[in-house]
């Protein structure tokens, strides 16, 4: 393995992500200003359908009960109860676009609050530029996503070695998984709304990581020079991302007022959370048991009770409650929703908690 | 995610009736395999095991410990009453786990057998109204039973038909990956259990030009399972021919390591031909299950002593403790006892890349060994107080003895490689004659690794299944005179669009014929 490190790459690498943060925070203005007033003036046609079919759902279900027997009886009054909200939010929405102007999302600027007035036209209808803030922010992170992923292709180049070897390197690359998650799932789902807070989220991550987190290029240490490195960090990383798109669904849900407003309804962030960890939850597992592969090859054993690992256990263990809590009665909604953020709790805290204040054999992070 | 089948915690709500130890036993037994039990155990399982990373545990950093217990010596003694360095092999850990299990096995053998009678009953017949399911569609007219069970069995549906409708289920891998997934767990519990009563562990440090032979007294620190007996230690056997350490040269990252690689020559059994392995840090020997791997290394510098009466006293090489990673500064203690006319002790500063400093000081700015010097920094001669049978570590002199004995030397110039230092009163002389290194081994006997693998394995698939695979169901009728024909779907397995699923479904039923009007899904 060569000790070089090529220069030129590593400064391009610094600079690619400043530009990736600049775009995320763009895109994250972007996506607050769709949040508060093209949203509830134009659901897109995707979200309608969703819309129209929960509502068909909601009067078919009571057949469901009938068919399937006493089990499905909850689940139907669960979805009708759920699909009120949504009809509610479609009432309320020509009464905010008319003017109550309370700028919904606590992401929403001073400028954007201002912007109202002069968006909202006459008749109440938002005039064209807000509606194309939304598309606009899209394509802003789609381009800060590839800065993103530049960045850490070329630090990688620099360095000759998979780009995630420190804390610096994970944080990037959590937030790259971030973006991926909501970028692509946006392409099929109607999750936009999420983009305000995935883009914020990576936006703070990324300034995160530059700021306090910097280190310069450099060949990995000994333990980290295998080719696990491709597979169980590559698993954890994505996985964190999806469970980022999810936590960012928890949180939305908590502050979410009961009344309607600009953010979209329990039950459609309830759906969304569900789905990144349905899909994030075996990737994590994968990631802890590669992991436990690699503790094998490198430590001599596949499961030492290190803090990491206890830590990554917790995590499996608590998104794991999560999906028994869904299958439960009486921990749907709320309760399902803060278990869940408990264990993102419990991924950030192995992820930055347990390398600053816990040390142990993976003591790779190298916090500077 | 079964269709039909009620849910054991449904049952567990209802109070034991008409008292009596059955009825007592089977409310406990409901309970505790319920879904609630379950989920505030799992939630339990986890709580358990934060103190495990709160506070240092055996077995992972003893150091650590005998520190708490140098420091807070009154605290700790409390913490290892509940067991705070042991959090996993506390008592109270394993109640939960063991608690946690026996609700899993409670939880899946009942399900286990629905899903095998599920898996051989036939889909339930269709319902009257197909119009008030969650899917609908109004199908071309010409469908015959037979034709749209055809088509449907062509997509993979399980089919089964009556007088003028069709029902179709499809997704059981779902209850299968979950039952599975479970399982697996277990057989993932009883591997690592395994593991731990039929396996071994060992450590132990090798000099460049040493050898080693598996066997339970060859062993620096020797910890077996229960139910591991020492005949059974697989009977290979190495010399470390040659260690390298590779570190960056230049630049921030100046001195950090690059690579490690010991060459060792293997016999893998008494007699056996031997074999060059090249053991690095990802890469450990195996040698029929029994790994051995290289976690750390060090110098281990050799000295020639020669006593006051002219012998040759000590002739070899002494570990040394490394005292500073990042440089390699390295301490080591030589204990002569066959020296005459009076024991000597020696306290030696190895630096591997030695440069003056300030104040006469010599310090080591880089781990390689490029100009290596030994500095005798305190050297005494008297009785080393090793005759009494108490074992002392190699590594130091007790500082009770240290006291009795009479000091020759504090802090000599140091020595490079070849050079002497003689010790004042005709106690003899040290000469540095050269450098070796020596790695940290650790050997590893675990039975339970490959079942944990495939367990571990086989949860990971299953889960996937599980998560993903939707079960649905479809029926159609075919109308038979009054009406169209129609389909009918549902899915009870929530998010996933099924909508596009059975959008797909109507379009192959409706092929060849006429499309009917879709409504709304
Ligand atoms: C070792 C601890 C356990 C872990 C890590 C675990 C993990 C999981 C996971 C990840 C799922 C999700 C699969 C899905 O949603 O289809 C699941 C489902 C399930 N688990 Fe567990 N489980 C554990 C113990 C238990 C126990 C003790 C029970 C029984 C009391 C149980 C009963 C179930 C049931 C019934 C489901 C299906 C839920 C549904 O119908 O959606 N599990 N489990």
């Amino acid at each position: 393995m060569p000790a070089e490190v090529h220069p030129g790459l590593a400064a391009l690498s610094d600079q690619l992500v400043l530009v990736a943060v600049l775009c995320y925070a763009v895109a994250m203005i972007g996506y607050a200003l769709d949040l508060a007033f093209a949203r509830t003036a134009e659901a897109s046609p995707a979200e309608a359908g969703a819309e129209t079919r929960a509502e068909t759902r909601a009067e078919t279900e009571p057949a469901l009960a009938a068919v399937g027997g006493p089990a499905d009886t909850g689940k139907a009054a669960a979805a009708a109860s759920g699909a009120a909200p949504e009809d509610v939010r479609d009432g309320i929405a020509a009464a905010t676009a008319t003017g109550e102007g309370t700028a919904g999302s606590e992401t929403a600027t001073g400028d954007a609050a201002a912007g109202f007035e002069a968006a909202s036209g006459a008749d109440g209808a938002p005039s064209g530029w807000v509606l194309r803030a939304g598309p606009a922010a899209v394509v802003l992170s789609w381009l800060g996503f590839a800065l993103n992923l530049g960045s850490l292709l070329t630090r990688g180049l620099a360095a000759d070695r998979w780009p995630w070897g420190n804390m610096y390197e994970f944080v990037v690359a959590m937030c790259l998984a971030a973006m991926g998650a909501f970028l692509l799932m946006q392409l099929r789902y109607p999750v936009r709304f999420l983009g305000a807070f995935v883009t914020a989220a990576s936006a703070l991550g990324l300034g995160f990581a530059v700021h306090s987190l910097h280190v310069d290029a450099a060949p990995a240490m000994v333990a980290l020079n295998s080719y696990w490195i491709a597979i169980h960090v590559s698993a954890a990383i994505i996985a964190s991302g999806l469970f980022i798109v999810a936590g960012a669904c928890g949180v939305i849900f908590l502050i979410r007022h009961e009344a309607a407003d600009h953010l979209p309804s329990r039950q459609e962030l309830e759906r969304v959370a569900h789905r990144a960890i349905v899909i994030g939850f075996p990737i994590w597992t994968f990631a802890v048991v590669a992991g436990a592969l690699w503790a094998d090859k490198a430590w001599g054993r596949y499961w030492g009770w290190d803090p990491k690992e206890i830590w990554a256990f917790i995590t499996w263990i608590v998104y794991a409650g999560y999906l028994h809590a869904r299958a439960t009665a009486g921990w749907k909604g709320r309760a399902a929703m803060i278990v869940q953020l408990v264990a993102f709790a419990c991924l950030l805290f192995n992820l930055i908690g347990v390398n600053i204040f816990i040390d142990g054999l993976h003591s790779y992070a190298e916090v500077p | 995610m079964t269709l039909t089948d009620g849910r054991p915690e449904e049952k567990a709500e209802s109070r034991p009736v008409g008292l009596g130890a059955a009825g007592w036993a089977r409310w406990f037994w409901r309970t505790l395999t319920s879904m609630r039990t379950a989920l505030i155990l799992l939630f339990l399982f986890a709580l358990a095991s934060i103190p495990g990373s709160v506070w240092p545990q055996r077995g992972v950093s003893d150091a650590k410990v005998a520190q708490y217990y140098d420091d807070s010596p009154a605290l700790a003694e409390w913490l290892d009453r509940f067991w705070l360095f042991d959090v996993f092999k506390a008592p109270w850990f394993a109640a939960i786990y063991l608690l946690l299990f026996v609700s899993l096995i409670g939880c899946v053998l009942p399900r286990t057998a629905a899903h095998l009678r599920e898996l051989r009953r036939k889909p339930p017949a269709a319902p009257r109204n197909l119009a008030r399911l969650p899917q609908h569609a109004v199908l071309g007219g010409d469908l015959t039973v037979e034709e749209a069970a055809r088509r449907l069995r062509r997509l993979r549906f399980r089919v089964t038909t009556g007088p003028g409708w069709v029902a179709a289920e499809k997704g059981y891998l779902k209850e299968t990956g979950n039952l599975l997934f479970h399982v697996a767990l277990l057989g993932l519990l009883l591997a690592v259990g395994a593991g731990a009563l039929y396996g071994y562990r060992g450590n132990v440090l090798v000099v460049e030009g040493d050898g080693f032979a598996n066997t339970v007294a060859a062993y620096d620190r020797y910890m077996p399972g229960q139910q591991v007996n020492a005949e059974s230690l697989e009977p290979f056997s190495f010399t470390l021919e040659d260690f390298q350490a590779t570190y960056i040269a230049q630049g921030p990252k100046r001195g950090q390591a690059l690579d490690y690689a010991a060459r060792l020559a293997v016999s893998d059994a008494p007699g056996a031909p031997e074999r060059d392995y090249e053991l690095k840090v990802n890469e450990p020997l195996d040698v029929n299950g029994t790994l051995t791997y290289l976690i750390d290394h060090g110098y281990a510098p050799t000295f020639r002593i020669t006593d006051g009466q002219g012998q040759v006293a000590f002739e070899g090489s002494v570990p040394c403790l490394v005292v500073q990673p990042a440089t390699f500064t390295s301490e080591c203690v030589i204990k002569v006892p066959d020296a005459l006319p009076e024991q000597l002790g020696l306290m030696v500063a190895f630096l591997p890349t030695a440069v003056p400093a300030e104040g006469g000081e010599w310090v080591s700015v880089f781990p390689g060994a490029a100009n290596p010097t030994a500095q005798v920094y305190g050297a005494f001669a008297g009785d080393l107080g090793m005759g009494n049978g108490r074992p002392q570590s190699v590594y130091e002199i007790p500082p009770e003895i240290l006291k009795k004995m009479k000091p020759l030397v504090m802090k000599a110039d140091p020595l490079a490689k070849g050079e002497k230092l003689e010790l004042p009163g005709g106690a003899g002389t040290i000469e540095f004659t050269g450098v070796r290194e020596w790695v940290a081994l650790q050997i590893t006997h675990d039975p339970g690794r490959l079942p944990a693998l495939l367990s571990a394995a086989l949860a990971t698939a299953a889960l996937v299944f599980s998560l993903t695979v939707r079960r649905r169901r479809v029926w159609v009728r075919t109308g038979a005179g009054d009406g169209p024909a129609e389909a009918g779907g549902l899915t009870r397995t929530e998010g996933g669009d099924f909508g596009e699923e059975f959008a797909d479904i109507v379009a192959v039923l409706n092929q060849g014929s006429t499309p009917g009007v879709k409504d709304a899904r």
